[in-house]
Formats: C-alpha cells, structure tokens, sequence
C-alpha cells in the first residue's frame, strides 16, 4: 500500500479537539438529574469518533482511553449506569488527559502514559464497581491497529430478501467464517421469524467472534442482557437520532483551510488595494474621454477590490465562542474549588473575530474570569449578608460596535474598594493626583506594583496580574475599561479592533513625508490658536484645549524630519489618547482618512521605536504607521503626563 | 468506467483516509458525512457500493442501510457497514437491516481495498 497516513494526520488532530471541546461542552451542560439522549448519544459520539480515528491513523494512547470511555459512555446512554456529577468529573479529567496526549502526539512528543493508565484506571473503576474481572485487565487497552482479515470484516447473505440470492452467491462462496450460517438463513423460507434469525446470529457469533475478540475484548465480554439493550436501543436510533446538533450541521459546508494559505491571501489581496489606489491616482492625471473611462474602470476596480478584501478577511473571522466555549469548564472548576456557587452567562457568542484575535485573547480573558471568581464575588455567606442570590452571576459578553469589538466580563460581586485601592497605591508608592475620579482609580489596579498580590486578595480584591492583561490586550491593538460600582459587581470591557491586518489611519504629513495614525487614537484635530498654546520651561509646550492641557509632541522632532512648519499654530495639532499618555501630536497637515494594509517592519527590517508598521500608498510610496504609545514615551518623556 | 463507490463516515481525517486509499485504486469516491446526507446522494445517484459507518449524526448506518434497502435501484447494491464492534448482536442487526457485510474499525487500506475488491469483483 503506497498510502502516505501521515497526511491525514493534521485534519485527525483538528477533529479530534474539536471532538474534544464539543465533549468537554456537553459535559460541562449536560444535566444529571435528567440527561438529555442526544447529548449523550453526542458525547458517546465524540469518543468513539476519536477511537476509530486513532485506531486507524495509529495512535493507541487516544484509542485505548476513548475505548474504555465509549464503553462506559455507552452504558450510560443505554441507560444501564445511571450518571452522576463524580462520573462527569472523571470523564472531564479524562478529557483533559487526552488533550494532553492528542498535543503530544501533535507535537512529536513523549506519550505521557502514566496518566494515561491512571485515567483508564479510574475509568474501568467505575465500569466495575465491585468485582473487578481478570479478563477486564486487558481490556483491549492499546487497541491493535491491525486485525486479522478474516476477522476484520464479513458478508451476510441477505435474509431480508432472498430472492437476491444469486446476487450474493459470490461472496457467500467466498467468506470462509460466516458465510455457512448466511445460506442456511437464506434457506430458511420464514424469513419473518424470529427464533430463526436468534439462531443464525447465534451461530455467526461463535463462529466469527472468536479471533476478533483479542482485539475487541469488552464486546466479547459483553453479557446477554446488554446485547439485547443494544438491540433495543438502536431500534430506537431511527427516533433519537435525527434532531440536528448545530457543529455537525456546519461542518457540511466548510472546508479545512491551513491558515498560512489564508495569510497568504491576505497578504495578496493588500497588494491588490495598494496596486489599485496607484491606478487610482494614474487614472486622475488622464485627461479627455479617455481620462473619463479609465477612471469609472477605476471605481469599478475598486468596488470589487474592496468586495474581495471583505470576503479574504471574513475568512479568518471565527465566532468569539471558540474561546467562550472554555470558560464554563473554567467557571466549574474555580468555583468547586473556591466554594462558591456561580452562573456563567454567556452573550454574542456568535460575533466573529479575528482567529489571530481570538487565539491571544484567552490568556486575558481567563485571567479576568478568574478575578471575577476568586475576587469579585463574595462567599456565599456574605452575599447572604447582603440579601443577595447566594450564587454568584458572571456574564461574558461579545458584541461588535462599529470597527471595534467588545468583550465583557461582568460579575455581580462586591465591586472595587476605591479606598483600599487608593491605599494600597499610596502604599507602593504610585503617584495619584488629589481627587482622582473612580476610572483614575480603578485603572491603579493595572499598575504592575499591584500584582504581587496575595495581599490584595483580602482587601478588595482585584489586581493579581493585571499588568499583563492590560499589556496583553494593549499589543492586540485594544483597550480595556473598568465600571465598578461598590456592592454591585464589576464589568471590564475589553475593545479590540476587528482584525489585526488593516487598520483605519488618519494620513498626516510632516515635510515630504506622510504618517499613518490609528483611527482609534485620535480624539480630534484641531488648528490651534495661537493663544492656547503654552511654552514652559525647556521649550515642552502645552496646548490648552477646553480647560484641559495637552503637552504637544512634535512629530518632525521625534522623526527627525525637516518640517515645514516649526510653529503648532501654523501646523495642526491631532489629539491624541493612548493607554498610558494624552498628548497633542503636531504635524504640518492632514492627508485624509485612509484604511491601510499593515506590513510589519520588524519582519522585513528591524523594531522601530515609535512605529507600529508601515504600509503601501497608491503613489507606492512607503508610509509609516505610528505607535502612538512608545512614540510618546520615546519623544518626550518629561513633559508627557500620565492619562490617568 | 471504474466502480462508483459511496463512503459514509462522520469523521472527516477517516472520510480523507477511506477515499485517498479507494481513489488510489482507481475507484470513482464520493464521501457522505452522515447517513442523511448519504440516502438523499443515493436518490440521485448511483453507486456500486456503499461502505457506512455506523455511529454518525443524523442517520445512522443500519437506518441507511434499511432507508437504501427500501429504494428500488439499492435492493441490490453491496453495502458494508463499518463498525467498531463485531459483537453477535451487532451483526444480527446488520444482517436484518439487509447489510452485506461488516468491516471491523479500525483498519488498513489494504484490508479494505481487500473489501471492494471483493464486493465490486
């Protein structure tokens, strides 16, 4: 056989996570008192698709877990073991085990198969409560890949209809093991009755079961009665079997697509818009009726590139409930352990998101859900206390505004102390002005000083690592927020840019050269006057925009450039609000507003301080993208005040 | 004109595996993901064999192979049903759902080349 396996490796490893999540989900909803059949004919499913796939591409660690959890699983949706909330733990750490051992597998690693056994261990356990068999020891662990032909499979005559007799002669001469009781049942005229048909299966089970039963030992082991609850349920498959389950449903129409592909796209189709912006420009210094049918060709053009642009894009668009869908499994496991009974709430799971997105926003997101538990939501007594539901609600929360998305963390906790964290940074030593207000407050709790925290954790609570939350969203191109109300709960609302690959830019100039803003940063742009504009001490200006000071950065300095205008109030002053700082950006003028294909630099050249990337324009020219936040800490640091 | 054979399976890595092995067999594939989506290709089509899993979504195996046994032009049509286990009792209700055969999983694609040599001739 000149089958290369390993090319089917990678799709075996993608459907057996998602296998993996979906049963992990069901687990996680599936309701003991009263389980839901197809639920657990799903997660029966989900098992026995990872067994006959590993079995077949070779990975018997997989097959010989999921064999003993089908089994098991198996007996519970035949109603035979009744489940119960120790049995769903056990299948989730199971569950666990074998992400474990599908990432080694992926990864070329060691099988760690200590815990491997342990789990079939606990699993075959459950399966035999009290006596534990001598043959049950096998077990069929490790699942022989290969089974002996005349075992592996085997024609029937066809008792139902014999007048295909002649049809099927062919393979009953053929077949060695089961073929003789066939012909006799085709014999049998009385093809209805059933102590006939008990006999001939009787007969191709002594016969063709004995040599598979090395391979398949639990089947073999399998009692009467439970043969006879096979027989019965899988008479009633047709019934419970055809309500659709969503994850199967889509699959149909979807393909597998390596993501790198899709980059590739991406990346294809920005050169198309910059190619297309040129042939904008060209089309502009035509004149006459020529000038005229080039440039509705060029509108044309331009439809459709931004059509293709949009269609690439929502390609590598994923629901938020890729990374939601973990967080009931999260919530279980950090409220058993913290004693505390909590709701998760989960909205917009189905707003889409960038897959680079949605990778890296797990980290975060789990870190907030954790605080939400561990530190937002008081014990069970003291909600009491507080004539409050003794459990706790958490609502995770997507939705898309605009170009932006927004995920939320809500609890309904005790909110954030504002004096014991004003305490706290007065205690570490961060500077805080003399009424702050409560968002100046709670964004302290980014501070990196508040999160060696074990001390926080009795005070009011939140900040155990918060730094890196802040950062990890902050390098997402986001932002995150902060609503607390004393009492009531906690919502930290996350904004993310939709996608990581296009950005929405002001173009601003600075002598022949153009720069590229976010969008997001920018609050306005303004001419200013004259008379708003403060000099202090070292020549750092201020501008004076409705009673509030703004220090001016000039961009011609921090880029070294020969302006054209030296003076803010002949240039223009843009506005602008980063995470950390506020400042008034001047340049010489404004280009216009522009989505911009981002190209990295660090890629192709070196990490620039104060550029985020640069990108193509029409007329070819390289512009750079600024990164508003290391522009301002690497330009003027003195006179550059906190936002905060 | 080589056969036409029907695969039906729910796991896609298997779906690839079972059709990469047949195609390179010279046999014409067509996959199904489930039984379902399988009953209603044989309404329109037709194939010379049809080799189903047995657990999937939707429509199982055995009910496929009953739902294909009842359409005039699969009366005769070889069909195998692929199944983990080959208990007796699996194989009673093979046998009544007018299966032709069985075919333990996991397996080679020699082993089931070996299959459609047989059933196909």
């Amino acid at each position: 056989m000149s089958i290369d396996m390993k090319q089917f490796h990678s799709v075996f490893f993608d459907e057996s996570q998602e296998h993996l999540d979906e049963m992990e989900h069901l687990l996680l909803d599936l309701n003991t008192e009263d389980p839901d059949a197809e639920e657990l004919n799903s997660i029966f499913r989900a098992a026995h698709s990872i067994k006959g796939g590993s079995g077949i591409f070779g990975f018997d660690a997989l097959g010989s877990v999921t064999h003993i959890m089908e089994s098991l699983l198996d007996k519970v949706r035949q109603g035979k073991l009744a489940i119960n909330p120790s049995m769903v733990d056990l299948f989730l750490s199971s569950v666990d085990v074998l992400k474990g051992i599908l990432d080694s597998y992926k990864s070329g690693n060691d099988i760690d198969w200590l815990s491997a056994n342990k789990i079939c261990e606990r699993l075959e356990s459950v399966t035999q409560p009290k006596e534990v068999e001598p043959e049950i020891e096998g077990f069929g662990l490790f699942v022989e890949p290969e089974i002996d032909v005349e075992d592996g499979f085997g024609f029937f005559g066809d008792p139902l209809l014999p007048s295909q007799e002649d049809a099927y002669g062919f393979f009953d001469e053929e077949i060695v093991p089961v073929s003789k009781p066939s012909r006799k049942t085709k014999k049998a005229p009385a093809k209805q009755n059933p102590s006939e048909q008990k006999n001939s299966t009787g007969e191709i089970s002594n016969q063709a079961l004995a040599p598979a039963s090395e391979s398949i030992t639990e089947n073999t082991s399998a009692t009467i009665s439970e043969k006879e609850a096979l027989l019965k349920e899988v008479a009633s498959a047709p019934v419970t079997k055809t309500k659709t389950t969503d994850g199967t449903a889509s699959e149909n129409s979807s393909i597998r697509v390596d993501v790198t592909k899709v980059d590739q796209l991406i990346n294809l189709v920005g050169e198309i818009v910059i190619t297309q912006s040129m042939l904008n420009l060209i089309g502009k210094s035509i004149d006459g009726a020529l000038g005229e049918k080039f440039q509705s060709v060029a509108a044309e053009l331009e439809r459709n590139t931004r059509e293709i642009q949009e269609a690439v894009m929502s390609i590598r668009m994923l629901p938020v409930s890729f990374v939601f869908n973990r967080f009931p499994r999260v919530v279980r496991d950090l409220s058993t352990k913290l004693g505390k009974s909590i709701d998760l709430i989960i909205e917009g799971g189905d707003t889409e998101l960038d897959k680079g997105l949605t990778e890296k926003l797990v980290d975060p997101l789990t870190h907030l859900v954790r605080n939400s538990i561990d530190h937002g939501i008081e014990s069970n007594e003291l909600r009491a206390d507080r004539n409050k539901n003794p459990t706790g609600k958490v609502i995770l929360k997507a939705a898309q505004q605009g170009g932006s998305i927004v995920i939320s963390i809500s609890d309904d906790g005790g909110g954030l102390n504002r004096e014991k964290i004003l305490a706290k940074a007065r205690e570490k030593n961060i500077p805080i002005g003399d009424s702050p207000s409560d968002s100046e407050v709670w964004q302290l709790i980014f501070a990196p000083g508040f999160s060696t925290a074990a001390q926080i954790t009795d005070v009011s609570g939140r900040g155990v690592g918060l730094d890196v939350v802040k950062r990890n969203v902050q390098s997402l191109g986001g932002r995150i927020d902060i609503e607390s109300q004393e009492g009531l709960g906690a919502t930290f609302t996350i904004r993310l840019p939709l996608t990581l690959a296009i950005v929405d830019g002001m173009c601003v100039s600075v002598g022949n050269q153009t720069f590229i803003i976010p969008l997001v940063n920018i609050v306005e742009s303004m001419q200013p006057l004259k008379k708003d504009i403060k000099t202090l001490v070292g020549d750092d200006q201020l501008l004076l925009v409705r009673d509030q000071y703004w220090p001016i950065l000039p961009l011609y300095k921090a880029m070294q450039l020969e302006p054209q205008f030296t003076e803010p109030h002949q240039g223009i002053a843009v506005l602008i609000e980063a995470n950390k700082h506020r400042f008034a950006l001047f340049v010489d003028g404004l280009v216009g507003q522009q989505q911009v294909v981002i190209k990295s630099l660090e890629q192709h050249y070196k990490r620039v301080q104060g550029v985020a990337g640069a990108t193509i324009m029409g007329d070819g020219s390289v512009a750079l993208i600024l990164d508003v936040e290391s522009l301002a800490v690497s330009a003027a640091p003195n006179s550059l005040q906190q936002a905060s | 004109m080589s056969k036409h054979i029907l695969i039906v399976d729910d796991s896609t890595s298997v779906r690839q595996m079972v059709e990469a092995t047949l195609k390179s067999a010279s046999y014409t594939v067509t996959a199904a993901k489930d039984g379902l989506e399988a009953f209603n290709l044989c309404k329109t089509a037709s194939f010379d064999f049809v080799l189903t899993d047995q657990n999937m979504p939707n429509m199982d195996g055995l009910t496929l192979i009953k739902s294909l046994r009842g359409l005039g032009n699969y009366a005769k049509t070889p069909i195998v049903v692929l199944t983990t286990e080959a208990s007796d009792s699996m194989k009673a209700q093979g046998r009544a759902a007018g299966a032709t055969g069985w075919m333990v999983k996991p397996f080679d694609p020699a082993k089931l080349l070996e299959v459609a040599k047989k059933v196909l001739g």
